[in-house]
C-alpha cells in the first residue's frame, strides 16, 4: 500500500484488515497517534486526510491509498511546535496527553471547516456567509474528541487563542501543507 | 475481523458486478459502521466492495428538487448551500449526529444502511434475533433506554440510529438503487422494515442492491423547518427522541401543511402520519399540536427503561412545531 | 555515595512529623509558579511513548476471549480454529499456562498490587462474565483479534449472585473499612432523630461507574533469561514489580517495570489480569508481547466504582444544630478484593453532630472485582451527605452555606483530633462571592430563560491527607550544579513531574531548569503508589529526608576551610545554590564550590520518608466548596451545567497551572457522575452491557462550561511542602452540587444518580 504521510511518500505490506490506525502505530511507527475505543467514540485518533480529520480507527488502511496523511508528528516544521501545539502547551490543554494528538488533528480540521463555512448542529443562521466563532461554536465542533482528565477549558482557550492569531487568508495547516500550498 | 478481499469500483455497474452472486459480499462506503461490526464479528464478509468512488455529486434538479449521490459524505451534504436554504432539518439533523470526524467519512448511503447500536446486537455473548434469527432479544427486558416505543415487535425492540434519515423520511425522499436486476426507486419510508419476526431483514433491498443516489422532492415550506435531537449529553450520542418537522401555517394561522418524523422510536425512521392527518387544517397553537402528537403516540409502548420516551415524543413534537411556529424564517 | 536508612529522625534540624514542620513551609521561590508542563512539548507532538508503543524484534500481539457466564465451569474449550489460524503463535488456556501464584490483595502486603487475588488463567473456573479464558499471540494484532474470535468454550454454570437485590439480602459486615472501624457511633443517633426538631431521612442510589482513562490498558512485556522487562501503564510500579516477582518465582530485582506516561488512570491503571497473562505468554512463546486491551476489553476485566444505596438521617434542632448524623448503607463487592467504597468516611469529621451513627456492609456479588475510582467512598459519599445537607438546610429555611457555618465543627468530630488546617468556611465565603450566591433564590423555580429553568447548588468536597511510608528519594548533585532526583514514582497527567522540579529547586534553592525529576522507573529508588492523592506528600517526605542527608553530606564534605565550618543541619538552609547559615548572610558556600574543593564530580544522596506520624496526631483533610448553575429544560428535562466553580482548601498549591487543571478534571468526572455515567450490569448475566466508549456517557467537550477554581493556599503546617494532594477533591461534592442546583431549578430532589432526564421530565 502506497501513502503519502506528512509530506514522505511510505510503501508498506500491510494486512488488508489493518486499519489506517493501526497501520500508523504498528507499522509504520507513528505512535503519536492514539488508539482510545477503536470504534469510533473517542477521536484519540484522529488525523487528518487531505486535509480533512477523520477517525482513523475506522478507517481500514487500504481505502486510503494515494491518500496525503498527517499525523501529529507532522504538525511542527524543523523541531519548532506549530502555534497550536504551542497553545496546548501554554493553556494547560492536557494531563496526561493521551487524547492530545487527536485534539490537535481534529482542532486543526476544524479549522478549515470553518473556514469553508461548513455549519455545526448550533449554528444559529445556516445561510450565514461565514461561520461566527465562539465558545459553544468551538466547544460542539470539538465534542468528537474526548478527554478523560477533563482538559476541555484549556483545549477551548489554546484554539481559540490560535484561531484569533491566524489571520483570516491563512489556515493553521501544518508545516508541509503550507509547503506545498 | 474476519479476513476478506478488497474491491474497489469505479462506478455502480461495476460494484455490482464484483458483489454479484455473493452473499457475503458487502458495499463499503465510509466504513464508520461496517468496520466497527466487522471488527466485533457481527458482520463478516468475505468481500468488501468499495463504492467510495461513485458520484458524490449534489445536484439541484430543474424542479427545485435536489440529487444527493449516495458517495457524498455526510458533511458535504449539511454543508450544502442548497440544502441549508431549502432543507434546513436535513442539515440540521446530520449535524446532530456523530462527530465531525465521523461526519467527514460517512456516506449518504452508508448513513442509510447503518444498522442499530443496540448493545445486545453488539455483544456475541447476548441473544438477539437480528444478529441470530431465533435466537431471543435479551434487550427486550433488558437494558432498553435506547429501544422502540413504536411498530416494535416480541422478536426485536432496535431502533434506527441515524439522524439523517429522519429528515430524509420527512422530506419524502427518494432512494435510487441499482443492482443485479437492474436499476429502481424506492420512497426512503419504505426502504426500512419494521422487525416483525424477521428483525434480520432490516431493508427492502434485494441481494445485491446498492444505493446510487437519494433524491429529495422539491418542498418550498421546508425552508421553516428544523430538527431537535434529544439526548443523554449534549453532543456525540445517539438520540433518545428526535423530531424532524416542516410546518407551513397560511396567514390566518391555520396549518396548511406539515412534514413530521420522528427517530429514536422505531426500528426505522418514523414518519409521523397521524400527527400530520390531524394537524393539517387546524389552527398552529399548542392545542392542536398537542392531540397530534397524542395521536401519533396513541400506539407506542414503553419498555422497562423506555416508556418515558413516549412523553418525551409528545413533548419534543409540541416544541419544535411550537419553534416553527414562532420563527419566521 | 552516601545510604540513610535508619530513622533517626530525632537529631535538631530533622523533619519529625507532627512534631516539627517542614523548613520550606513558608519558602516560595517556584512553588506554585503556573509552570508549563516539563512534559508538554513530547505529549503535543506525539513523542511521549505510551505502554504499547516500545519495539521490539520479535514482538507478537496478544488478544484475549472472555467467558460469558458469571460463575461455573469450563467443560470444552476449542481453540483448533485460532491455532490454525494465521500468523498465530501461541494460544494459552488454563490448560497450558505456566502456573503461577494468585496475586495478593492490594494492601496486604507491601508488595501486593493484586486487584483480586483469584488465581489467574490457572484452572478452569470461571468467576466472573467477561473473565480471560484464552490469550491468542499472533505475528499482527489483526491476526490475532481474529484467531480470539475463534475461541469456543462451552460451560457448565453455577448459581451466581448478578442481582444487587438478591445480594444485599445477605450483607457482609468487614472488619475494617481500609484499617478503619466499620461502625462509629457516638452517642444514640437514632434516638436522637426521633427525637429531633426538624428531620431529613433519605435513601440515596449511586451506580457503577469505569475509569475510562482514554489509553486503553496495555503493557509491552519481554523475558530475558529469567528476567523480565514491562512496559506498563502503572500507577504502582514498585507494587507492580513485587507482585509480578511474587507471581512468577523470581527476585524481585529480576523484574524491571517502567511507565514514564500514563494516558489517564484515575484509579484503574493498576495490576490486573492482562499484565500477568502477557508476562505469562511471553515467557510461554519465548516472545517479547504487546498486549492492549479493547474498550470492551477494559470493561471485562478492569474493575470500576461499586454500586451504592446510603441512607443519610438528620435531625437537628431549628436553629441548624445537628442532633444526629446517621450515614450508613451497603455496596457491592467480592469477596476476592478489598476494595469496600468507603462512602461514610467524609461523615467521619465534616461536620460536628450530638450524636453520631456510621456504618456500612457490602453485598457480595459474582462480578469482577470492583476497585478504587478517583476518591473512592467521598466521591458518592459527598453525594449522599451533602444532598442531605441541602434537604436540612432547605427544611431549616437556612442558606445551605449558613448551615455548615452552624455546624462547623472545631475538632474531629469522631476522633478528636485536632485538625492540622481547615478553612472550609473560608472556601465557602470566596466561593460564593465569586459565584455570585446571593443572586441564588432559596425558593426553586424561581429561574427561567425560555423553557429553560435555572438553578443554583452548592455542597462540600473532602478528601483525606494520607502520606505512604516507603518510598525513598535520591538526589544527584553534579559539578556543573545540575541536581536530579529520582523516586519511581507515576505522572499520569497530574503534573508531578513539574511540581516535583519545582519542589526541588525552591528546596535546594537552585534554578529551576537546573532541576531534574527521573520517575517512572522501579530501577529508581522506590517510589509510593499514585492513588489516593498521597503521591506529592508521600515524595515530599522521602525528598525531606535526601535532603536533610544531602546538606549533612555536604557540610562534611565542605571541611574547616567553609565558611560553613562546624555549622550543623540546624543551623543551616540551603539557598542560592547552596549552603548558608540561617541568620548571617555571610556564611555561605555554593554547592559546586564544596564539591569543587573536595575534589568531588558528584555526590549522591538517598533516604527514606520518615513514618507519617502527623496522620496519626491529626485529622488532615482537603476541603472544598463546590457551586453549581444548572439550567433544565421544562419540556424534555435535559440539564445542562452552565456554570461551575470550586473553591478548595488543599493546603499549598504547587503549580497553579496544573493544580487548577487537576481540580478542573476533577470536577469533570463529577458533572459525569452527576448526569451521565452509568455501568450497566445486566442482573440476569452478570454481564456489562454498555461496554463502550459510545453507550458509556463520559462528558464530552459540549457538556463542560468554562470552570472556575479558587484555592485558599494556605499551607498545611504538619504536611511537607505544607501540601495536600488535589488529584481526588475535584470529583467529591460534584454530585450533590449538581443535584442541588436542579432541586433549586426545577423542585425536583433526585437521589439516584445519575440524574437523566426521564428523572426530570
Amino acid at each position: 500500500m502506497n501513502f503519502t504521510i506528512n509530506g514522505q511518500s511510505v510503501e508498506v505490506e500491510a494486512d488488508i484488515r489493518s486499519s489506517l490506525l493501526d497501520l500508523l502505530r504498528n507499522s509504520l511507527g507513528f505512535t503519536g497517534t492514539k488508539k482510545g475505543c477503536d470504534q469510533g467514540a473517542c477521536g484519540a485518533c484522529t488525523v487528518l486526510v487531505d486535509g480533512e480529520r477523520i477517525n482513523s480507527c475506522l478507517a481500514l488502511a487500504v481505502q486510503y491509498q494515494g491518500r496525503s496523511i498527517t499525523t501529529v508528528e507532522g504538525l511542527g516544521s524543523d523541531g519548532a511546535l506549530h502555534p497550536l501545539q504551542q497553545a496546548f502547551v501554554e493553556h494547560d490543554g492536557f494531563q496526561c496527553g493521551y487524547c492530545t494528538p487527536g485534539q490537535l488533528c481534529s482542532a486543526i480540521g476544524m479549522a478549515r471547516e470553518i473556514e469553508r463555512n461548513v455549519p455545526s448542529v448550533v449554528t444559529a443562521d445556516l445561510t450565514a456567509a461565514s461561520v461566527t466563532v465562539d465558545e459553544t461554536e468551538l466547544r460542539e465542533r470539538m465534542s468528537g474528541n474526548l478527554c478523560r482528565c477533563g482538559a476541555y477549558n484549556g483545549i477551548i482557550e489554546a484554539i481559540s487563542e490560535t484561531l484569533a492569531e491566524t489571520s483570516a487568508s491563512q489556515t493553521p495547516a501544518s508545516s508541509h501543507e503550507r509547503a506545498r500550498a | 475481523m474476519n479476513p476478506f478481499t478488497y474491491e474497489r469500483a469505479s462506478d455502480a455497474s461495476a460494484a455490482i458486478e464484483l458483489a454479484k452472486g455473493n452473499a457475503a459480499a458487502r458495499y463499503l462506503g465510509g466504513g464508520t459502521n461496517l468496520v466497527d461490526l466487522m471488527r466485533e464479528t457481527v458482520e463478516r464478509p468475505d468481500m468488501l466492495v468499495d463504492v467510495t468512488g461513485l458520484p458524490r455529486g449534489i445536484e439541484p434538479r430543474a424542479d427545485g428538487g435536489l440529487l444527493i449521490g449516495a458517495a457524498a459524505t455526510n458533511t458535504a451534504l449539511a454543508a450544502d448551500s442548497h440544502v441549508r436554504r431549502h432543507y434546513p432539518l436535513l442539515a440540521r439533523a446530520i449535524l446532530a449526529g456523530a462527530s465531525a470526524q465521523i461526519r467527514n467519512m460517512a456516506t449518504v448511503g452508508g448513513n442509510i444502511l447503518q444498522r442499530t447500536r443496540c448493545r445486545y446486537f453488539y455483544d456475541n455473548a447476548a441473544a438477539c434475533n437480528k444478529r441470530q434469527p431465533g435466537a431471543g432479544c435479551d434487550a427486550r427486558d433488558g437494558f432498553n433506554r435506547y429501544h422502540a416505543i413504536l411498530g416494535a415487535s416480541p422478536a426485536c425492540v432496535a431502533t434506527h440510529p441515524s439522524d439523517m434519515c429522519v429528515a430524509l423520511a420527512a422530506l419524502d425522499a427518494t432512494v435510487h438503487l441499482d443492482g443485479p436486476t437492474g436499476p429502481r426507486s424506492i420512497a426512503l419510508a419504505e426502504l426500512h422494515r419494521l422487525p416483525g419476526d424477521r428483525p434480520d431483514i432490516e431493508t427492502e433491498l434485494k441481494p445485491g442492491e446498492l444505493i446510487t443516489a437519494v433524491e429529495l422532492p422539491p418542498l418550498p415550506f421546508a425552508r421553516r423547518s428544523t430538527y431537535r435531537k434529544v439526548r443523554d449529553r449534549a453532543s456525540y450520542a445517539f438520540a433518545l427522541v428526535s423530531v424532524a418537522a416542516a410546518l407551513d401555517i397560511d396567514d390566518g394561522g391555520v396549518v396548511r401543511n406539515v412534514r413530521l418524523a420522528l427517530g429514536g422510536v422505531a426500528h426505522k425512521p418514523w414518519r409521523a402520519s397521524a400527527a400530520e392527518a390531524a394537524l393539517k387544517g387546524r389552527p398552529a397553537n399548542a392545542e392542536s399540536f398537542r392531540a397530534a402528537a397524542e395521536a401519533e403516540l396513541a400506539a407506542a409502548t414503553g419498555l422497562r427503561d423506555n416508556a418515558f420516551k413516549i412523553e418525551l415524543a409528545k413533548r419534543t413534537i409540541v416544541a419544535v412545531l411550537g419553534e416553527l411556529t414562532g420563527d419566521d424564517a | 555515595m552516601s545510604m540513610q536508612s535508619e530513622s533517626a529522625n530525632t537529631r535538631p534540624g530533622r523533619w519529625q512529623p507532627a512534631v516539627t514542620q517542614d523548613p520550606m513551609l513558608h519558602k516560595h521561590g517556584a512553588l506554585g509558579q503556573p509552570v508549563s508542563r516539563i512534559d508538554g512539548p513530547l505529549k503535543v507532538q506525539g513523542k511521549a511513548r505510551f505502554a504499547a508503543e516500545f519495539p521490539y524484534d520479535g514482538l507478537c500481539y496478544a488478544a484475549l476471549a472472555f467467558s460469558t457466564i458469571a460463575r461455573g465451569r469450563i467443560t470444552a474449550l476449542d481453540t483448533t480454529a485460532a491455532e490454525a489460524a494465521p500468523g498465530v503463535v501461541l494460544v494459552m488456556t488454563h490448560r497450558n499456562a505456566p502456573r503461577m501464584k494468585a496475586p495478593s490483595l492490594m494492601m496486604s502486603s507491601p508488595t501486593a498490587a493484586g486487584a483480586s487475588d483469584l488465581p489467574v488463567m490457572q484452572d478452569d473456573e470461571i468467576h466472573w462474565n467477561g473473565q480471560p479464558i484464552a490469550v491468542v499471540l499472533a505475528e499482527t494484532q489483526e491476526q490475532a483479534d481474529h484467531a480470539a474470535s475463534l475461541v469456543r468454550a462451552d460451560y457448565a454454570p453455577l448459581p451466581a449472585v448478578t442481582s444487587f437485590d438478591e445480594a444485599k439480602k445477605s450483607p457482609r459486615q468487614l472488619d475494617n473499612l481500609l484499617g478503619q472501624p466499620p461502625v462509629v457511633e457516638i452517642g444514640d443517633a437514632e434516638a436522637a432523630l426521633k427525637a429531633a426538631a426538624v428531620q431529613v431521612d433519605q435513601i440515596y442510589r449511586t451506580p457503577r461507574h469505569n475509569h475510562n482513562a482514554i489509553e486503553l490498558h496495555a503493557a509491552t512485556v519481554a523475558w530475558t533469561g529469567d528476567e523480565l522487562r514491562v512496559h506498563d501503564a502503572s500507577q504502582l510500579l514498585d507494587l507492580t514489580a513485587g507482585q509480578l516477582a511474587d507471581i512468577f518465582g523470581l527476585e524481585s530485582d529480576k523484574v524491571r517495570v517502567s511507565s514514564p506516561f500514563v494516558g489517564g488512570g484515575f484509579g484503574g491503571k493498576c495490576l490486573w489480569d492482562h499484565q500477568i497473562l502477557a508476562c505469562a505468554a511471553a515467557r510461554l512463546a519465548g516472545r517479547p508481547v504487546r498486549i492492549m486491551l479493547s474498550r470492551e476489553g477494559v470493561f471485562r476485566i478492569v474493575g470500576g466504582r461499586t454500586l451504592t444505596e446510603q441512607r443519610v438521617a438528620l435531625g437537628a434542632s431549628a436553629d441548624g444544630n445537628l442532633d444526629a448524623l446517621i450515614h450508613t448503607g451497603i455496596a457491592a463487592m467480592t469477596t476476592h478484593n478489598s476494595c469496600p467504597e468507603q462512602f461514610t468516611f467524609p461523615a467521619r469529621h465534616l461536620y460536628a453532630a450530638k450524636s453520631i451513627r456510621l456504618a456500612q456492609e457490602v453485598a457480595d456479588m459474582d462480578m469482577l472485582a470492583n476497585t478504587f475510582m478517583r476518591a473512592p467512598g467521598e466521591s458518592v459519599g459527598t453525594f449522599a451527605l451533602e444532598c442531605a445537607i441541602d434537604e436540612l438546610a432547605d427544611k431549616l429555611g437556612l442558606d445551605p452555606i449558613e448551615l455548615r457555618r452552624r455546624i462547623e465543627p472545631e475538632t474531629d468530630p469522631t476522633s478528636g483530633k485536632p485538625f492540622s488546617s481547615r478553612h472550609l468556611i473560608d472556601a465557602y465565603e470566596k466561593g460564593a462571592e465569586r459565584f455570585g450566591w446571593d443572586r441564588r433564590s432559596p425558593t426553586p423555580r424561581q429561574r427561567r430563560d425560555g423553557e429553560w429553568l435555572i438553578g443554583m447548588g452548592c455542597a462540600t468536597a473532602t478528601y483525606p491527607y494520607h502520606r505512604f511510608p516507603g518510598g525513598a528519594a535520591r538526589i544527584r548533585l553534579t559539578a556543573g550544579g545540575q541536581v536530579t532526583v529520582s523516586t519511581a514514582v507515576h505522572d499520569m497527567g497530574m503534573g508531578t513531574a513539574t511540581a516535583q522540579a519545582q519542589h526541588i529547586a525552591a528546596r535546594l534553592g537552585v534554578p529551576l531548569n537546573q532541576v531534574s525529576f527521573e520517575y517512572g522507573d522501579t530501577t529508581l529508588p522506590r517510589g509510593v503508589i499514585a492513588g489516593g492523592s498521597t503521591q506529592t506528600a508521600s515524595i515530599g517526605g522521602a525528598v525531606i529526608a535526601a535532603t536533610e542527608v544531602f546538606v549533612e553530606e555536604l557540610l562534611k564534605l565542605a571541611g574547616n576551610d567553609s565558611p560553613l565550618a562546624g555549622l550543623s543541619l540546624a543551623e543551616v538552609e540551603t539557598r542560592d545554590g547552596g549552603i548558608g547559615h540561617r541568620d548571617d548572610a555571610a556564611r555561605f558556600e555554593s554547592y559546586e564550590s564544596i564539591l569543587r574543593r573536595s575534589g568531588r564530580d558528584e555526590l549522591v544522596c538517598e533516604a527514606d520518608a520518615p513514618p507519617p506520624a502527623e496522620m496519626e496526631a491529626f485529622s488532615m483533610h482537603s476541603y472544598g466548596a463546590q457551586f453549581c448553575e444548572v439550567r433544565v429544560s421544562e419540556i424534555t428535562g435535559e440539564v445542562r451545567v452552565s456554570r461551575f466553580l470550586g473553591s478548595f482548601d488543599a493546603g499549598r498549591i504547587l503549580n497553579a497551572k496544573t493544580a487548577t487543571s487537576q481540580f478542573k478534571g476533577g470536577i469533570i468526572m463529577g458533572i459525569g457522575l452527576a448526569l451521565t455515567e452509568e455501568t450497566n450490569f445486566d442482573p440476569r448475566s452478570g454481564r456489562i452491557v454498555n461496554a463502550s466508549l459510545a453507550d458509556y456517557h463520559v462528558p464530552v467537550q459540549m457538556d463542560v462550561p468554562a470552570i472556575e477554581i479558587l484555592y485558599t493556599d494556605i499551607p498545611d503546617p504538619q504536611a511537607p511542602m505544607g501540601a495536600r494532594g488535589i488529584g481526588e477533591i475535584g470529583i467529591t461534592g460534584v454530585g450533590a452540587a449538581v443535584a442541588n442546583a436542579v432541586y433549586n431549578a426545577t423542585g425536583k430532589r433526585i437521589r439516584d444518580l445519575p440524574i437523566t432526564l426521564d428523572k426530570l421530565m
